[in-house]
């Protein structure tokens, strides 16, 4: 049995119909990283936000940044996250007062923000295609390694600087003679 | 829907808006720093749906958005060290009570 192009029933397309499901899971996710109570659930939450954005990666036509996406954000930001979260909750200190006291206030602030956004977006006219353009990985290596190289050495400089930084940081100082 | 420019611009910002008010409205420091990425993330969503509907920015958008990511981890490994850091002396990781400087 061929696959219709359109979905049945709802007047659209399987792109539109993944761009909205992915959209929702990561909306209402993030949404959730910033109003759970517990802390442990907002970085699990944060995982599925970052995941379901990769997919709007794929679904716009950059799969080495979504690759990127899961092996950086997923794998490596969100368990650092989660180690920090083991490493500073106590139970002397108990999450009774998630919010400071002026979340009111900054959520009309965001809200603001959100809506100055969306009309700006809608009053501007970018000149853009009708439909996203795939960027291959071959391409995309060339012009990384020919005109974007230096960027890319610096990137690793600084990469190397913040490891060396974190572990500065974080290490114990009673136990260690610097 | 999903080939329209603005539908991928206002979703980023509705991200960006909730990564702001994470940010100003929680009181513990790692959930401030999941905001900044949550803000990171939506503006990599942006720079990516630029490279993907501008042809002249084709190639760049999902150069930059790589290095952003490099630079994104570089950032939460920094800042999580520095709230590790100040755990261990102020055995709290609630910002609100972080005021030695205020004293």
């Amino acid at each position: 049995m061929a696959i219709p192009d359109a979905v049945p029933f709802i007047n659209l397309g399987w792109d539109d119909v993944l761009f909205i499901i992915l959209s929702v899971v990561m909306i209402g996710s993030a949404l959730l990283v910033v109003t759970l109570r517990d802390i442990i659930r907002c970085g699990l939450a944060m995982m599925v936000s970052f995941a379901a954005l990769a997919g709007l990666y794929v679904l716009i036509g950059a799969p080495l940044v979504a690759a990127a996406q899961v092996l950086v954000y997923i794998g490596a930001i969100s368990v650092l996250v989660l180690f920090a979260i083991m490493l500073t909750q106590t139970k002397a200190a108990p999450a009774r007062l998630v919010f400071q006291t002026q979340a009111a206030p900054a959520a009309i602030a965001a809200a603001v923000l959100a809506l100055l956004i969306a009309l700006t977006v809608g009053a501007t006219n970018w000149n853009a295609v009708a439909a996203p353009i795939r960027v291959g990985t071959a391409i995309l290596a060339q012009v990384l390694f020919d005109q974007f190289v230096l960027p890319f050495e610096i990137v690793s400089v600084l990469l190397l600087a913040a490891v060396i930084g974190g572990i500065f940081l974080a290490k114990r100082e009673k136990d260690s003679s610097i | 829907m999903s080939h329209s420019l603005d539908a991928y611009l206002i979703l980023a910002g509705i991200l960006f808006a909730i990564g702001t008010f994470g940010f100003l409205a929680r009181r513990n420091a790692i959930s401030m720093l999941m905001s900044i990425e949550l803000m990171l993330n939506a503006v990599n969503l942006t720079i990516i749906a630029f490279g993907a509907f501008i042809a002249s920015l084709k190639v760049q958008g999902s150069v930059i958005a790589l290095i952003v990511l490099a630079v994104a981890a570089a950032e939460a490994t920094v800042g999580l060290s520095i709230v590790i850091a100040i755990f261990r002396n102020k055995k709290t990781p609630l910002v609100d009570e972080y005021d030695t400087m205020r004293d």
